[in-house]
């Protein structure tokens, strides 16, 4: 079911973006911005408000096309594909790049498992036959959905969700719900799972939940993860990686050790002179949570 | 507007006089012109009189009423919230409950529908008017499909029923095909339309998406106006032939080499035999078409029609082609509609474009709002009122459009998530009816 990527291939790129750049009529929202996510491992992205880290993701999962610039996948299966000329559907599906949303956006009225097996659905509908095999009950299509209720069902008990599958979407805890769109993008079975702040909103206790799926997810099934978050407890504890945007410019890159240091960050994130670099570790945590 | 309202807390008594006061002023307002004059008949002249103490009675109606409104508004509150404390009900056991009621009335409208023929065999009313509930019956469970579980807001309905009803009269009368061949083709043709009306209209969504679909209804039945070589134009198609019972004509002489229905079965000529087939003809396709709808919803395309109806975004997200999603509600529902128009051209043996108007599309729209979007049983009973109150409101003339209106008001203040709102889901990994061992399992 998942392409585990095993420890060693760890340092091969899996998505190479190269001198993406967005403009809104006279606004650059992404400028020239050259950045490389290495697969089976956690990618942060991190930045002030506005300083373009959502549009990435739009461009990336195909709901804007760039100006200019390349999306370069190294896809385990289909080998290279050029996320920035794929439809939004198609980069879920074929490239199986798979997005949530910062303000998060389940199907509400549904319920937990119903949102789960809509995000199967073109296993489903290839299985379901031009829904021909599905109106007439046929065994194929009754095993593929038996299948994806039970696929649904794991991730559900992973994210210890279970008890609440029956239960509409919408009107759970706002901490679920996170926890409900990534199970269902998880559905999707990404090879690239990008997160839209999942921290937000979220209490402490529930934050460090998130790390720790987070890990599983990434050392256990190999899934790699591109996370914007300001919640810096999450991005500098699970990061192999962070990059750092601001008005749509990469201003650093590197470890989480690397970054929190970096003079530039610090001036982003406070505007203030690069003199005061001493209490710099704690200055980026308090300056961006604030 | 903010003095009258819909209050959700306990107005003061005070505040109840003036809310009624206000109320009572809208009604004078709109009763000078509707009641306070009227025109009389001096020597042959209209001149215009003055009727104020009616008038005032009637303020005064408005007035009282909209405090007993209150008070019993008041009562049924009182009651709910009692029971509410009272019960120790689960959502799970209401959900549960709620469905269960769902399918007692499915079975008693079943039932219902079945017999009616056998106890009103010898009545023609009875049985045409319940052939006109069928018909919208089934145009609303269409029309669901788009508007209920796609959320795709559509005008112009109507339209692929003038298509359905349109291709069954030309089908029959230009090439002599019968209503059974008729049948797929008239389908399959209005599904057409619908794809052809889905293109364009992929982008749109919410008002433009209205707009556009509206826009659409009227292209067709100016276009059945206007090309009169096509359809007769406003005189429209006339002696459409009428579905036979394999073969058997409903007639008082057989046709030449055939055979009657009555003949057949030894009977005494009716012309309600021909009646009670049609609206056993309607019952059986609107069974169907039941059936049928039900069963898509529980299919990927059902879920996929309803994901794009909760969040499109999030369906592209999740990897579905959401052009498909949107075509195929739009053709399926459009077969729907087609499908009930060739029904509705075979039982009156004659269309013309007035059938088709944006009022068909206004009430089809109705039927399926009033009844909870999405809701099968909803478009039953929503489409029973629908075509029953007009009906029962002839004894009130004029005022019956008023009537149907103040309903339609009524129902949404009441219900504003339509009759029933109800929303069973498609798939549950707990089946209902056994919660203790789902709760130990989790």
């Amino acid at each position: 079911m998942m392409d585990t990527n095993s420890p060693d291939t760890a340092t091969a790129t899996l998505l190479s973006v190269q001198n993406l750049t967005m403009r809104f009529g006279g606004l650059t929202a992404i400028d020239d911005l050259s950045l490389d996510v290495p697969a089976g491992s956690i990618t942060g992205i991190i930045g002030p408000n506005g300083a373009g880290k959502t549009t990435l993701f739009n461009c990336l999962t195909g709901f804007y096309k760039p100006t200019t610039g390349s999306l370069r996948l190294d896809h385990p299966t289909h080998g290279e594909m050029r996320l920035e000329a794929l439809p939004s559907h198609r980069v879920a599906r074929d490239a199986q790049v798979v997005r949530t949303f910062q303000n998060i956006r389940l199907f509400p009225k549904m319920t937990v498992l119903e949102n789960l097996i809509v995000a199967q659905h073109n296993v489903l509908q290839r299985a379901s036959r031009f829904s021909i095999a599905g109106l007439f009950s046929l065994p194929g299509y009754r095993q593929a959905e038996k299948e994806a209720i039970e696929r649904a069902a794991t991730w559900l008990q992973r994210l210890r969700l279970e008890h609440l599958a029956d239960h509409a979407a919408g009107e759970l805890p706002y901490g679920i719900q996170r926890r409900i769109e990534i199970a269902r993008a998880l559905c999707v079975d990404p090879v690239l799972l990008c997160l839209d702040e999942p921290a937000a909103g979220l209490n402490p206790r529930e934050s460090a939940e998130l790390n720790a799926l987070l890990l599983y997810l990434c050392r256990e099934l190999g899934i790699a993860i591109l996370l914007i978050e300001h919640d810096m407890s999450v991005v500098m504890n699970v990061s192999d990686h962070i990059g750092v945007i601001s008005y749509g410019r990469k201003i650093a890159e590197g470890t989480p050790e690397q970054v929190k240091n970096d003079p530039q960050v610090i001036k982003a994130y406070l505007g203030e002179d690069d003199e005061d670099a001493e209490n710099s570790g704690n200055a980026v945590t308090e300056g961006a949570a604030a | 507007m903010s003095t009258v309202v819909f209050a959700r807390h306990a107005m003061t008594p005070a505040e109840r006089l003036r809310d009624a006061g206000w109320v009572a002023f809208v009604g004078l307002i709109l009763g000078i012109p509707l009641v306070g004059l009227t025109t009389v008949d001096v020597g042959g002249r209209l001149a215009v009189g003055t009727r104020f103490g009616l008038l005032a009675a009637a303020v005064a109606t408005v007035f009282a009423g909209r405090l007993l409104l209150h008070w019993a508004l008041d009562q049924a509150r009182n009651r709910k919230l009692a029971r509410a404390r009272a019960s120790t009900a689960t959502a799970a056991d209401r959900a549960h409950g709620a469905q269960k009621a769902v399918m007692l009335l499915g079975w008693v409208a079943l039932g219902a529908s079945v017999a009616l023929p056998i106890f009103y065999s010898d009545n023609r009313y009875v049985v045409d008017t319940a052939t006109t509930v069928l018909i919208y019956v089934m145009l609303g469970w269409g029309l669901n499909v788009v508007v209920g579980l796609a959320g795709l807001l559509d005008l112009g309905y109507v339209a692929f029923y003038a298509v359905g009803a349109y291709s069954y009269a030309l089908l029959s009368t230009q090439l002599g095909w019968s209503f059974w061949e008729a049948l797929p083709v008239s389908g399959a043709l209005a599904a057409g339309f619908g794809i052809l009306l889905g293109y364009p209209i992929l982008r749109l969504r919410g008002d433009y998406l209205a707009i556009v679909t509206l826009g659409f209804g009227e292209i067709i039945r100016v276009i059945l106006v206007n090309w009169t070589e096509f359809s007769g134009g406003p005189n429209g198609i006339s002696s459409i032939p009428r579905p036979s019972f394999f073969g058997l004509e409903f007639a008082r002489s057989a046709p030449e080499g055939g055979q009657t229905f009555a003949g057949f079965f030894g009977l005494d000529f009716s012309p309600m035999h021909r009646l009670i087939f049609l609206y056993y003809l309607i019952l059986v396709l609107a069974l169907l078409t039941h059936a049928f709808v039900s069963r898509l919803r529980k299919l990927p395309v059902g879920r996929a029609w309803e994901a794009l109806r909760e969040d499109e975004i999030a369906c592209r997200a999740m990897g579905m082609n959401t052009t498909n999603i949107k075509l195929s509600a739009f053709a399926i529902g459009a077969m729907l509609g087609g499908f009930a128009g060739v029904f509705f051209a075979a039982r009156q043996g004659f269309i013309s474009p007035e059938s088709f108007t944006f009022t068909e599309s206004a009430i089809i729209l109705a039927i399926v709002v009033l009844g909870g979007m999405g809701s099968q049983m909803g478009v039953v009973l929503a489409a029973t009122l629908l075509v029953l109150i007009p009906e029962f409101g002839r004894n009130f003339a004029e005022y019956r459009m008023l009537l149907f209106g103040a309903a339609m008001v009524l129902i949404m203040v009441w219900k504003p998530g339509g009759l029933l709102s109800h929303r069973e889901p498609t798939v549950r990994l707990n089946p209902l009816g056994k919660p203790a061992a789902a709760k130990e399992a989790a």
